[in-house]
């Protein structure tokens, strides 16, 4: 079983980043989960959703406690939330910053990747919604999902031209973190 | 039953559990849906207005003034033939709770969606079991979903039994934990639905060209008899049920039909045997594979049906056990968990008597890990009869800190 925990803040996408997730593992013919950390959602507040994938149909219904893969939509979190709390030594943490690894000083052994995603999401849609470049990130990181899943369920979520904008977008960070 | 009986399909749609709920209810051509929104159930009136809005559904969408209303709506939509719903939650389904007993009385098959949640005070958006228990006794069938795909296929299942045997469902399916999960559920199309559920058929209903009286003033010469075919009605049900869930089956391929519909079982004939209700039991199923990994011999018995009570089923499946641990999101100030009264209740004119050990646990969305799991099946396999009342049940979650006395 591979689990997923997303940190983000009200209003940044992050149950929607959780549930592309799972969409396009399901996509990949695996079981999938996604769901929120229930709460009252306010906008800006610090939140997290969770995603599982696995080959076996999925029953554990509590929170995501140990991840092996953590996405962070903003570093400003990084100062109030510890993000890497249970993340297995050998998993991935995913930042959304235009930093460098290093220099976010994350207190883990696992592996520690970062994308400029606000940028990307910029380019392509003219504003700071990181959710699908995250998602081309994260596939791009750690080989789970194909960039024609995530095509499907992007655009059967996003029609039109959005579909076709948060399409590039996936598409730019998945390279680029691929690379 | 198999944890892993099934593989993720095309077919199946990954969608959030209030969305995949309407699907279902659309399939179930509903000719009346009212609605009142409330947190967490108000996604499955929204997306049934969405699809009325967009032609997809043709039904009676009634905004209505309160829950009560909403209730009452469908009372004099089921009274006048249709086929009626409507969905709720905690405080909502207690202000139906007048109308649902009149429903009950009036023997309208009307079946409701309840998102359960916790009830105030103090004040919480997140599941427990207590809005159902409130609900318990008033002639209402009640099932409760561990998943997404069952929180649907009971709502479809529920129509058949509710419009042959003549009472209300309340179809449980745990507040956010389901209604806001993403998972891949098979949604039932019209056609598959079609078969599976005739158009309503009522013997009796509120006619202008044929007048009756639905409801009445009873004296007590008569009120008695009434009740009483509910409780006739309730036992029917049982037998309806068994054949439903076979009907299901041969339809739709998913495979209700152990205990008769009434209990699903994960290593049932363990030496320690859990019982729990919705959702926890999927967190359940994969603890009981880490202790049976182990060695330890503990399994799961779930009631899928609580109204009626799976009373012979509960007999067989928990007679024979070392020791039976009820894990439950409810209770009754004053006594003890209802469920786990109940099924003391079950087993006492029956040949085995068990030790029962209770746990009151996931109040109010309290998340429930794995090892608090592990730590209740533990405490079961200590148990040993006879108990001290205070040892039957404990809160194995409970904060001390918080309390006023900080727990000294």
């Amino acid at each position: 079983m591979d689990e997923i925990r997303i940190h983000g803040r009200g209003g940044q996408g992050s149950v929607t980043l959780a549930q592309l997730l799972a969409q396009a593992a399901h996509e990949e013919g695996t079981w999938a989960q996604a769901f929120p950390a229930f709460g009252v959602e306010r906008r800006g507040a610090p939140v997290e959703a969770f995603a599982r994938f696995d080959d076996e149909k999925i029953t554990d219904r509590s929170q995501v406690d140990e991840p092996d893969y953590v996405i962070v939509q903003d570093t400003s979190l990084l100062e109030y939330v510890d993000v890497t709390e249970g993340l297995s030594e050998d998993g991935l943490v995913l930042v959304n910053t235009g930093a460098d690894p290093e220099e976010l000083d994350l207190e883990t052994d696992a592996e520690v990747v970062t994308v400029d995603a606000t940028d990307i999401a910029l380019e392509h849609l003219g504003r700071p919604i990181m959710n699908t470049a995250l998602l081309g990130a994260f596939a791009g990181a750690t080989g789970l999902l194909g960039q024609d899943s995530m095509e499907a369920v992007i655009t059967r979520k996003f029609s039109g031209e959005i579909g076709e904008q948060n399409v590039a977008a996936t598409n730019d960070a998945y390279t680029e973190v691929s690379a | 039953m198999a944890k892993a009986e099934q593989n993720p399909s095309e077919e199946q749609k990954v969608m959030k559990g209030t969305s995949a709920v309407a699907r279902g209810v659309m399939a179930a051509n509903p000719d009346v849906v009212s609605a009142y929104p409330i947190t967490p159930q108000t996604g499955v009136v929204e997306k049934l207005s969405d699809l009325v809005a967009d032609g997809e559904l043709d039904s009676e969408f009634i905004k209505v003034d309160s829950e009560f209303n909403a209730a009452s709506t469908c009372i004099g939509a089921s009274a006048a033939g249709a086929r009626a719903f409507s969905a709720t939650s905690s405080q909502g389904l207690k202000l139906m709770s007048e109308p649902l007993f009149t429903a009950a009385g009036m023997r309208l098959p009307i079946v409701m969606a309840v998102a359960n949640r916790s009830l105030s005070a103090p004040l919480s958006i997140w599941a427990d079991h207590t809005d159902a228990f409130a609900e318990r006794d008033g002639g209402m069938m009640q099932f409760h979903a561990e998943d997404v795909q069952e929180a649907i296929d009971h709502v479809l299942m529920g129509f058949r039994v509710a419009e042959q045997v003549n009472l209300p469902v309340l179809s449980n399916f745990d507040g956010f934990i389901l209604t806001h999960v993403q998972e891949p559920a098979d949604i039932p199309t019209e056609e598959e639905v079609s078969e599976f559920l005739p158009p309503r058929d009522p013997e009796y209903t509120l006619d202008p060209s044929d007048p009756k009286t639905m409801g009445a003033f009873a004296r007590p010469e008569h009120w008695t008899e009434a009740r009483y075919e509910i409780q006739r009605a309730m036992e029917e049900s049982k037998d309806v049920w068994a054949k439903t869930v076979e009907e299901f089956k041969e339809i739709f391929g998913r495979d209700y039909t152990e205990y008769n519909g009434m209990l699903d079982t994960y290593h049932g004939d363990a030496d320690y045997r859990l019982v729990a209700l919705g959702s926890m039991c999927g967190t359940i199923r994969k603890v009981i594979d880490e202790y049976r990994a182990e060695g330890v011999d503990v399994g799961l018995i779930r009631p899928r049906v609580h109204r009626p009570f799976p009373t012979e089923e509960l007999r067989e499946a928990l007679g024979d056990a070392e020791a039976v641990g009820v894990l439950t999101k409810e209770m009754s100030p004053g006594y003890e968990s209802a469920l786990a009264g109940e099924i003391k209740g079950t087993l006492y004119h029956a040949e085995n008597q068990p030790p029962i050990k209770s746990f009151v646990v996931g109040m109010a969305g309290r998340d429930i890990t794995a090892s608090d799991i592990g730590a209740m099946i533990e405490e079961t396999m200590e148990a040993s009869a006879p108990m001290a009342f205070d040892e039957q049940e404990s809160w194995p979650q409970l904060r001390e800190e918080l309390l006023a006395d900080g727990g000294d």
